[in-house]
């Protein structure tokens, strides 16, 4: 019993330990180079992208072109904020592209049945545009609320969770419209949400660009963002650090719900329409773009400006392809390629701190009878 | 044995009762901690040591018995209601978030916020967070850990010192270590019991939890032995050696040792 802590003979355990902190610090060192290319390398990617196609095609680097990369990226900028703060507390979020169809049709139901004429709410004006607004975030925050109640209090994990809600909201959805989409989406709303411009930059994209600073502020700087980044890294911990990790997976589910219902009804002003048949891969882009970002798919690390890069990435592919003359169907077998490859990049990060723990094991297995661990 | 009635036990347990399905886990153990003291909780594996502690820190409840905290009978309901109690824990697992930095898991579930309107939107003050972790790690004698990396990146002892540092920290009354040293090299190990006496010295009681008998005698000023859920001997360190101890722990000298009350 009394040698169960003392290092085996034969190794002078000084100069074990000595050797222990040296590779320890060469470890850090190590660690620190691949969080920075880590971070950062995805955000090159993307420049060099802008870089290639605007060589290649002086159409590309107009600002027509570049403001309508903005505004297609826009809606999946809004979708992929929420869904960085769900997969950096280690859940995901499936439901996402129904979610948004179903919060789309709810807000265009109250528009229709407030301000409406034989022809839809066209020329409804700001109180039915609010109202539309209001009930389109209760509709998304309230499917949120589902999400993390089932997640948090039912323990059905998110991935079977978020699949189950995909499906209802999506068959809600169609069930309040008889599968027909819904038009007659007020002009005031599609001008200050949609089309409308402010110094040439669509409104969509100021709505999608202040979002995302603002859900990047409080992702870093807020206690809110700290325990989303904790719950991720070891939810445990977190409870006994005194922390309601129950209520704020609920809270983080919620918060990703509002901002689909958010982004419905920029999908709204942006298509004057509810487009119930076109987010079935909403959620696969999402998350390849928050991934793409280099948001950590087990949890605990990432942020909001690299999903905006992540999200950036195949919309610029697309339109750089289209123009340089490519077919366009390029665009997901590039996409495709950096996703494996940005994964892989982060499992590389995962990967050192374990062969150095089993390295520095070897010099004392040789010296002693116990079964080394098996990494 | 010390003067030990003269002085009013900062936490003491009394006849805790603790069944899991059929297994008693408890069987009216008692367990004091005296001020300003390193007492040791050994015992052999199932002994009750883990469930002890976890009555302690507010993880369980006890089926029966009370807890006193400076002589006064409380109800440790839950980690927080221990910890407003000033009772911190040294998890053997640690409990450090591995993504976050040195500052994030010092001040995790108390983070400075800033004053006024920003305070009001719950931003956090993370100059103010940092500059008093550089305090605290200085204060315990570990200048050299960096900040900024996430606690991951760092070595195993200054992982354990991060997760010792954050509960001694905080606490007011007593820490608890579960295996404190288990994981680590002789020279850290050296580093964890000298920040323990560092402690003791400065007036908080150190319960320590560990099989590694010589380090218990080592920096023990008590010990204090659990078998079979209930305590069989209490000792002072400097009295008794390891064979003692082996001895109380396995029931061989139950004739000599001094029965708990």
């Amino acid at each position: 019993m009394s040698n169960l802590n003392t290092p085996d003979a034969g190794v002078s355990t000084a100069e074990l330990e000595l050797a222990q902190e040296a590779e320890e610090r060469a470890l850090s060192w190590h660690n620190r180079l691949l969080e920075v290319a880590g971070s950062s390398w995805i955000f090159g990617v993307l420049i060099v992208m802008v870089v290639v196609f605007s060589i290649m095609s002086p159409a590309f680097s107009t600002s027509f072109n570049l403001v309508n990369i903005l505004s297609n990226a826009a809606i999946y900028v809004v979708l992929a904020v929420g869904e960085t703060f769900v997969i950096i507390m280690a859940g995901i979020d499936l439901s996402v592209g129904s979610v948004l169809v179903f919060s789309g049709v709810v807000a265009a139901k109250a528009m229709g049945a407030t301000g409406g004429s034989a022809l839809g709410a066209t020329n409804a004006g700001w109180g039915t545009v609010t109202l539309g607004i209001a009930a389109g975030l209760a509709a998304g925050g309230a499917w949120g609320l589902i999400n993390g109640i089932l997640v948090a209090k039912a323990k059905i994990p998110p991935l079977i969770a978020t699949l189950g809600t995909l499906g209802a909201a999506l068959g809600l959805a169609q069930v309040l419209t008889n599968g027909v989409d819904l038009s007659g989406i007020p002009t005031k709303m599609t001008n200050a949400f949609g089309s409308g411009k402010v110094l040439e930059i669509p409104s969509i994209v100021i709505c999608a660009g202040v979002i995302a600073l603002v859900a990047g502020i409080v992702l870093s700087c807020t206690r809110f963002g700290r325990y989303t980044y904790a719950v991720g890294s070891n939810a445990e911990s977190t409870r006994r650090a005194g922390i309601n990790v129950d209520r704020h997976v609920i809270s983080v589910y919620a918060l990703q719900g509002l901002l689909v219902g958010a982004a419905a009804i920029l999908n709204l002003a942006r298509f004057t329409t509810t487009t119930i048949g076109s987010h079935g891969n909403d959620n696969l882009t999402v998350i390849s773009g928050v991934v793409l970002g280099g948001t950590s798919l087990f949890g605990g690390r990432g942020g909001i400006f690299r999903t905006v890069v992540g999200i950036l990435i195949p919309v610029v592919l697309a339109s750089g392809l289209v123009i340089v003359g490519v077919q366009a169907f390029w665009q997901t077998v590039a996409v495709g390629i950096v996703l494996v490859v940005a994964v892989y990049i982060d499992q590389m990060r995962r990967r050192p701190r374990k062969r150095a723990r089993r390295r520095r094991r070897s010099p004392r297995q040789s010296h002693s009878s116990t079964k080394g661990e098996v990494l | 044995m010390r003067e030990l009635d003269s002085k009013t036990p900062v936490v003491e347990a009394k006849d805790i009762e603790k069944t899991y399905g059929h297994v008693d886990a408890l069987r009216g153990a008692c367990f004091a901690v005296y001020p300003a003291e390193v007492v040791a909780l050994v015992g052999d594996n199932g002994a009750g040591k883990s469930t002890l502690v976890k009555i302690l820190t507010g993880v369980e409840q006890p089926d029966d018995g009370s807890v006193y905290i400076n002589g006064s009978e409380v109800e440790l309901s839950s980690p927080i209601t221990a910890r407003e109690h000033g009772i911190e824990v040294v998890y053997q697992d640690l409990a450090l978030a591995s993504h976050l930095d040195t500052p994030s898991n010092l001040f995790l579930g108390r983070e400075i916020l800033r004053s006024g309107l920003l305070g009001k939107l719950r931003l956090m003050d993370k100059a103010a967070m940092r500059r008093d972790t550089m305090e605290t790690l200085n204060r315990f004698g570990l200048p050299l850990i960096s900040l900024g990396l996430p606690v991951s990146s760092l070595s195993g002892g200054q992982r354990q010192s991060v997760a010792v540092v954050r509960a001694l920290a905080y606490a007011k009354t007593v820490v608890f270590m579960d295996e404190p040293t288990a994981a680590l090299g002789v020279r850290q190990r050296a580093r964890v019991l000298d920040l323990i006496r560092r402690v003791r010295d400065e007036g908080m009681s150190v319960v320590l939890v560990s099989h590694n008998m010589p380090e218990v005698l080592q920096v023990a000023d008590r010990v204090e032995v659990l078998r079979l859920g209930a305590r069989v001997a209490r000792m002072n360190a400097a009295e008794v050696g390891v064979a003692d101890l082996v001895g109380a722990m396995t029931g061989a000298l139950d004739d000599t040792a001094m029965k708990g009350d």
